[in-house]
């Protein structure tokens, strides 16, 4: 049998779901199922006064109307780790309590028989709001006076990191020429086609609690509830059904969830909530929102010796469960693929009266990447050095591997100067670069551009994590000898259903066919640490690795004996077993399965069955990393980039199924172009969301794909036996600069030097049209080395 | 008020709320749930059907709008237990990753290939601009279209 792993095999998952016949929560009906609508603060900060909720309570079909005061004493919040030094932490309650402080906040919830009644309700609910100050600028939340996000904690600052590593300061004294410059990394929403929903059921009877909830989440959110809800983890079931789309949205534990676990045992029936794309927006995370100050020290021939910044990160209202740790990611991260000597950074974390943010695919590599990214090219521009000399000049060596960065982050493997070579040459680079040019002397804006990435995830050991980093998994040796395999993991599109069987299939010797992976139920995985952080195959997958070599293992045992041979005479090869040299008489997975249930025959001190499970423990995590080439040009008259061509090398080591790596890959640059040229968020001065929905926070469509050239090298990973690194990020880290790098260079022959993302048609006009609109870098040479 | 769908060749007749949206109808009277939900203002094309041949935003059609019409859905499209083409096409390119928009995407690429047999790039991806997908990034959705075009197997 040829082997599956490493060839394009279709999904397993897919004939479900391109016929209609898969179920995602809201497809999911219990008898007597309720239907809660959540009643929300039109306001940014508010003081609420009085609630009317009689005229709501008397439509008919409404079952129950619930106000903070009713709630709240029963159920809380999850709560943010505090994972900083001196953290000030806001309170944050399932509803609303006295004050309300982003829009959206959740005041008041309907339970009625069916949705469109529940949301008939919440028009009828009265509130008296008392608007207090609000502010929705990061840079204003910084000053003094401003107003605060919570006046009992006194301050907008919930916290300040700090990271030094090698000699900054050094860095800086050898300098030739210190470069300064202020970026900003844009605020995203992540917006996933399916908005979250859940349906929460008490089982009286037995006192048990079943969620079904939309999310990547589900072992994690069990082990959460607990505490929260006041049911034990044992009496909990969480399901997370077909779920359509996360992108670190859904890593989380939402107030909706808690909320529906406690009205289910309060109304004593089923009840669900489906959120809307308009709450979605307001009320599911979003991402990044962090500027930097940034000083670079560097040698005119173009070594960078050390990076200075001082980031404020916007952590908008309350805290999610990472919304305080993302933007250290972005610290730990910001030496990228280059040997520094030194780095000094400091973060300060701010509340504001928006959305919270916290793990939004890439979860603070994207800036770091950006970051580093942007200076390289900044460093190029000012020095008159060639972009990719520069990086080939700071590069990590590939000899250098294991490589310790000057974060303190222990890289695994690498090849940064492979991948530019790579994709270099699938690009043509100096041909573009000569079309560029010639294209310049005509007066058109073209530009190109690069980004060679890093970026860290396949979290991690148990030690980086607060509720452990290992991955779970099970395989089952059915009596017929087909295969039943459980992971702790949580894919939801990542397409696991596939890849862990190729998997299998080739290690077990057994069909495709003959192979099904269940996930997602904490009553059929018993153990698990979910989807994120592009973990699941190189943690999940090494889980299901170990279990099939335990079971091997047995059933070489149970051959022996069954065909009165030793051990070490058993060999094992395309699912048969046999004494060595006698390969005729072999034992099929169906024969031992069958005689390791009968259990008539075992051997002494051999238990029955033919299944095992295992926890891996990663020794590390992953460094993906990879060279992505932007050529664009810009409409002079609009503003508007066109990307013209797009090269994509990435290397995430070993791939199980090449076509799932691409579209993995694929998918996240579409999230890097959203985030680089049409999505914006904005909030008003006082904290209205104004691009709440598709029609005003424009991700991508089709006609704003490039058509790809994707080429890969690859370095295997020492961090699991499969020498796999982790790919659902990589895209979205390492495409977004590769852009933002092409199109300031098309606008660098009018002095541009930097611009910020997103580059929406009519900031690009500004920054061709009006010198003042363009951000400034600063220039600073030393003599002689010396301050 | 009495409404009559044909959805998928069986004719459904019920007395829905006048304010009742097709594809409630679809999913919650038809039991339909193939057809999503995303944004219920006609922007995401998750509940994309056919409309006696059209293809339709349903969260923003009345079920007395089609009174008497003709509707297909993703449960529909698969005939004799044979794959329409399209959906063959998504399934052999990967033209999907977490599958929510899946149906409305495929039905949406239906009605290109019956408006532009041979489309072009650019046609589909005109065709499909009613259509968003966050997985994908759209480059396999648009190869499953072109491979549907051409009625090529793997």
């Amino acid at each position: 049998m040829k082997n599956l792993v490493g060839r394009p095999i279709k999904r397993v998952e897919d004939p479900r779901l391109i016929q209609g016949k898969a179920a995602y929560v809201d497809d999911l009906r219990l008898p007597g199922m309720l239907h809660a609508a959540i009643l929300r603060s039109p306001h940014a900060h508010a003081r609420i006064g009085a609630i009317r909720t009689d005229a709501a309570r008397a439509l008919p079909g409404v079952t129950a109307v619930l106000i903070g005061a009713d709630v709240n004493p029963h159920v809380s919040m999850v709560t943010s780790p505090d994972v900083m030094p001196g953290q000030k932490s806001p309170k944050h309650t399932v509803l609303a309590g006295e004050r309300v402080y982003y829009v959206g906040h959740a005041v008041a919830a309907v339970v009625a028989a069916d949705r469109s009644i529940a949301r008939d309700a919440l028009d009828l609910i009265e509130v008296n709001y008392e608007p207090l100050p609000a502010v929705s600028d990061l840079e204003a939340a910084a000053q003094k006076g401003s107003p605060l996000t919570h006046p009992e904690l006194g301050t907008n600052m919930a916290y300040t990191w700090d990271l030094k590593g090698g000699d900054a300061a050094a860095g800086f004294k050898a300098a030739d020429v210190v470069l300064k410059v202020r970026m900003r990394h844009p605020r995203v929403i992540p917006m996933p086609i399916e908005p979250r929903g859940c349906i929460a059921s008490w089982q009286a009877g037995d006192e048990t609690l079943t969620l079904w909830t939309s999310t990547q989440i589900p072992h994690l959110i069990r082990m959460l509830l607990p505490k929260l809800i006041g049911v034990p983890e044992h009496r909990i079931r969480v399901v997370a059904p077909e779920v359509g789309g996360g992108f670190g949205a859904k890593l989380n534990l939402y107030p909706e969830e808690l909320l529906l676990c406690h009205l289910t045992r309060r109304l004593g029936a089923p009840i669900k909530w489906i959120e809307s794309r308009r709450e979605n927006a307001a009320t599911t995370i979003h991402g990044r929102d962090q500027i930097g100050d940034y000083e670079v020290a560097v040698k005119k021939d173009g070594r960078v010796l050390a990076i200075r910044s001082r980031t404020l990160a916007d952590l908008g209202s309350y805290l999610q469960m990472g919304t305080p740790a993302i933007p250290t990611l972005t610290g730990l991260m910001l030496p990228g693929c280059y040997t520094l000597r030194g780095i000094d950074i400091q973060v300060t974390g701010l509340h504001t009266h928006k959305m919270a943010t916290d793990a939004y695919r890439g979860a603070g590599r994207p800036e770091a990447t950006y970051t580093i990214e942007r200076i390289m090219d900044i460093v190029a521009a000012e020095l008159r050095l060639d972009p990719v000399d520069v990086r080939l000049k700071n590069f990590i060596k590939a000899s250098e591997f294991p490589f310790e960065s000057v974060a303190g982050v222990t890289y695994d493997s690498g090849n940064y100067a492979g991948a530019l070579k790579k994709a270099r040459e699938l690009a043509s680079w100096d041909k573009l670069a000569r079309e560029r040019d010639a294209a310049r002397r005509e007066g058109r804006l073209v530009g190109l551009g690069l980004s060679t990435y890093v970026e860290i995830c396949s979290f991690g050991p148990s030690h980086m994590m607060s509720a452990g980093g290992w991955e779970w998994g099970s395989v089952r040796i059915e009596m017929s000898g087909q295969v039943t395999i459980i992971t702790g993991a949580t894919p939801h599109g990542q397409g696991q259903e596939t890849s862990f069987a190729q998997i299998a299939a080739d290690r077990l010797g057994i069909g495709l066919g003959d192979i099904v992976v269940l996930r997602g139920d904490t009553s059929v995985a018993p153990y698990g640490r979910d989807t994120y952080g592009s973990r699941a195959t190189a943690i999940g997958g090494t889980a299901i690795l170990m279990s099939i070599d335990k079971i091997v293992e047995k059933a070489k045992v149970l051959a022996a004996h069954l065909l009165k041979s030793s051990l070490k005479q058993m060999e094992f090869k395309g699912g048969r077993f046999y004494v060595r040299g006698k390969a005729a008489k072999a034992l099929t997975w169906k024969e031992l399965a069958s005689e390791a249930y009968n259990a008539r025959h075992l051997p002494k001190g051999v238990e029955p069955g033919l299944e095992a499970s295992s926890f891996f423990e990663p020794p590390n995590c992953t460094f993906p990393f990879g060279t992505h080439i932007a050529f664009v040009e810009i409409d002079r008259d609009t503003g508007e980039v066109s990307i013209r061509k797009y090269v994509a090398v990435d290397d995430c080591g070993n791939r199980i199924n090449p076509l799932l790596v691409e579209g993995q890959i694929q998918g996240g640059i579409a999230h890097s172009i959203g985030q680089a040229l049409t999505e914006r968020t904005v909030y008003s001065e006082d904290g209205q969301l104004l691009t709440g929905e598709f029609i005003d926070y424009a991700i991508p469509r089709a006609s704003d794909i490039p058509e790809y050239v994707m080429g890969s090298t690859v370095t295997p990973s020492p961090s699991n036996p499969m020498g796999v690194k982790g790919v659902g990020e990589a895209g979205t880290i390492g495409a977004a600069p590769a852009i933002a790098n092409a199109v300031i260079d098309a606008l660098s022959p009018l002095g541009v030097r930097h611009l910020d993302m997103p580059f929406t048609p009519e900031k690009v006009w500004r920054a061709i049209h009006d010198p003042a609109s363009r951000p400034p870098v600063l220039r600073e040479a030393k003599k002689g080395g010396k301050r | 008020m009495l409404v009559s769908i044909k959805v998928n060749g069986a004719s459904v007749s019920r007395d829905v709320e006048p304010r009742l949206l097709l594809v409630q109808f679809l999913r919650d009277v038809c039991g339909l749930t193939g057809t999503h939900v995303g944004c219920e203002t006609t922007l995401c094309g998750a509940c994309t059907v056919l409309l006696d041949g059209q293809a339709v935003k349903s969260c923003t059609v009345l079920a007395a709008q089609a009174d008497g019409g003709e509707v297909t859905t993703i449960e529909g499209l698969a005939k004799n237990g044979e794959l329409h083409p399209v959906q063959q096409g998504f399934w052999d390119c990967h033209g999907l990753q977490c599958g929510y928009c899946t149906p409305g995407m495929i039905l949406a690429g239906v009605q290109v290939l019956e408006r532009t047999p041979k489309p072009s790039r650019e046609e589909i991806c005109r065709g499909i601009e009613g259509n968003l997908c966050r997985c994908t990034g759209y480059s396999h959705i648009i190869d499953a279209i072109a491979r549907a075009s051409q009625g090529k197997k793997p």
